[in-house]
């Protein structure tokens, strides 16, 4: 095509690019009309070859995107999977813990300890608290609101954060020490909002329509709850519950100034057989590395690189089963909504 | 009153009082944090510890300005290549993507949301950090490694919002455009994302609160020093690694002033919590 036509056509505001109004029918008999069009033909082609490549490429850039996304998920596992399977030796599993033999059991236990402890702080607060907001509070009132927004923010709060202020309060303030104990309170709080958040959506899934089956054959409202709505809220509360306990056990910044770094598991035994409950207690208060931290010290060490490599197989391997297990829980709980 | 009506009341305070727990710990939070930040500040005199171009606690001078440019640097090129990525992800998972893939790719994006930090950054500190000595310049730990490592770290939050944001579009939206005549690229691209900007927006700023939050994966690829650096392969230090950093051997002046940087970085992410909260307000309006 030349280019006379074309600032013709452009002037007249049928530019390429632009969607043409109708072309005139080549009907109306006038001489030059087949030419124009022509040129009007012309023009819509190439507009359409336009508006296909940039289709096609918006539709490449969204597949580059996913697959840059798939591409990084799979060489990080593979990556950490290849180097680190082949050192999970037995002895890596090994009781005790040794500047030789840098054994992951001792933070394995103490992981399992922690979330333990902080879990059972958190999910009975968690939950109590999803259940006043969503049973028992009056709509819209300014409690509530306080609640959901403070919830919210402790949701925002990075976990050094946490780590700072459980420093200065269990730690220094209640003095005490770097322990088992005052992480696992950090870990509760840090925790707190995902179980509340959690337990709020799945109440709030369960129809009223079973609220109003347990009014009506005369129960009360604690009764109701915990008879007609929890039951079925039960699959989506466990699945707040498995989403905090991952959380748990992939901290460090929390817990390196609470919790420590001591690569032992405290001595509940020795302290059950010398003191009884009390020797017992007073464990909680030992200092405790969990095995996130114990891959931060490891791993800034830079002394057991294959063993570090190793430790990330483990965490990744537990955090993608609870992964799994959080997915199952809230297929579970869709299911049963569904089935309603 | 009945014994059923004595533990119905029972019930409710306590169900009340768990929930004012988070109440309480948000105001312990501030309390202590503030109590133990603010006097350092004061000591150290506001201007002086904002924008102080010297980290020196040997000699008692205590400025935070090259950490929080370090955190600003961090987030921002974090942003850069987490944004369009994510965005383009969550596109592909909401209008393109057929159910199998979908079905597999989201649960991978689920994965990466759970993998512990300290797991990315041994991941940064063996691949990426080697990769840049090797083929680019510098020692490798460096800004730029900090920021690819984060852009992946923010990769799920953005595209978990932005995903929801772009499903929750009427189907309307995308027919009436379909029937106007424009292709699905162009349907989704002109239509369907405007429609979700401001869920993509609360996505981008939450990716930003987690960015600059990060500690530990930062500190192992981000090299620590407290220069402003000049360029992307330099080293850099962010306010969450200065704190962890130096806590461990700290006292007095130079104890507040780390506790006092955890406070400027409080203050920081609770502005992001509230114009996340703003954005999203107003998606909800319109």
């Amino acid at each position: 095509m030349t280019s006379k036509p074309t600032v013709a056509l452009e002037a007249a505001g049928f530019g390429p690019g632009r969607p043409g109004p109708q072309l005139p029918g080549p009907c109306e008999g006038v001489a030059g009309d087949d030419r124009l069009a022509a040129l009007f033909a012309a023009a819509e082609a190439r507009h359409a070859k336009t508006r296909r490549v940039v289709a096609a490429l918006l539709r490449w850039l969204v597949y580059v995107g996913a697959l840059l996304t798939t591409l990084v998920l799979l060489f990080l596992v593979g990556y950490i999977l290849a180097n680190g399977v082949p050192y999970l030796t037995p002895s890596l599993f090994a009781w005790e813990y040794t500047s030789d033999n840098v054994s992951l059991m001792p933070a394995l236990v103490n992981t399992l300890l922690m979330a333990a402890l902080a879990l059972l702080m958190a999910v009975p607060v968690g939950v109590g608290s999803a259940i006043y907001l969503v049973e028992y509070a009056p709509r819209g009132n300014r409690f509530v609101q306080m609640v959901r927004i403070t919830a919210e923010t402790l949701q925002g709060i990075p976990s050094i954060i946490y780590g700072l202020f459980g420093m200065l309060f269990f730690v220094t303030t209640l003095k005490w020490n770097l322990s088992l104990m005052a992480g696992a309170c950090t870990l509760a709080i840090m925790v707190l909002p995902v179980v509340m958040r959690t337990t709020e959506e799945a109440l709030l899934a369960v129809p009223d329509a079973y609220r109003e089956g347990g009014f009506g054959l005369g129960a009360g409202r604690l009764r109701t709850v915990f008879r007609c709505v929890m039951p079925s809220a039960v699959p989506g509360i466990l699945g707040g519950v498995i989403l905090a306990l991952g959380r748990c056990v992939g901290e460090v910044a929390a817990l390196m100034f609470t919790a420590g770094s001591i690569a032992q598991v405290p001595d509940f035994i020795g302290g059950l057989a010398e003191g009884g409950l009390a020797g017992l207690g007073a464990h909680f208060f030992d200092s405790a590395r969990t095995l996130a931290v114990h891959m931060y010290v490891l791993a800034s060490e830079g002394l057991h690189m294959n063993e570090t490599y190793a430790t990330a197989v483990v965490l990744l391997v537990m955090v993608v089963l609870l992964n799994l297990l959080a997915t199952f829980a809230a297929k579970r709980m869709e299911k049963g909504n569904k089935h309603d | 009153m009945s014994r059923l009506q004595i533990k119905e009341g029972l019930a409710r305070a306590l169900f009340m009082a768990a929930a004012g727990i988070s109440l309480l710990a948000v105001a312990l939070i501030c309390v202590f944090l503030f109590a133990n930040g603010v006097p350092a500040i004061a000591q150290i005199g506001l201007p002086d510890f904002l924008f102080g171009t010297t980290w020196r606690p040997a000699n008692d001078i205590y400025g935070i300005f090259p950490m929080i440019v370090g955190s600003v640097y961090v987030t921002a090129g974090a942003l850069l290549i987490g944004v369009p990525t994510g965005l383009l992800c969550a596109i592909f998972l909401s209008r393109f993507a057929h159910g199998k893939v979908a079905a597999l790719l989201k649960p991978g994006v689920e994965l990466l949301a759970g993998i512990p930090s300290v797991v990315y950054g041994f991941f940064g500190l063996v691949v990426i950090v080697p990769f840049i000595r090797e083929n680019m310049s510098g020692r490798g730990l460096s800004l730029l490694a900090a920021s690819v490592l984060l852009g992946i770290m923010i990769l799920p939050t953005i595209i978990t919002v932005a995903q929801s944001a772009l499903d929750a579009v009427p189907r309307k939206h995308y027919e009436g455009a379909l029937a106007l005549g424009a292709d699905h690229e162009r349907s989704v691209f002109r239509v369907v994302v405007p429609a979700a900007s401001s869920g993509i927006m609360a996505g981008i700023v939450l990716g930003v609160g987690r960015a600059i939050g990060e500690t530990m994966a930062v500190i192992m690829v981000a090299g620590n020093q407290t220069l402003i650096p000049s360029s992307i392969f330099e080293g850099v230090r962010t306010m969450t690694a200065n704190i962890v950093l130096e806590m461990g051997y700290a006292a007095d002046l130079h104890r507040g002033a780390l506790i006092a940087t955890g406070v400027v970085l409080f203050v920081f992410i609770l502005l992001i919590t509230t114009l996340f909260n703003l954005i999203r307000k107003r998606g909800e309006a319109a």
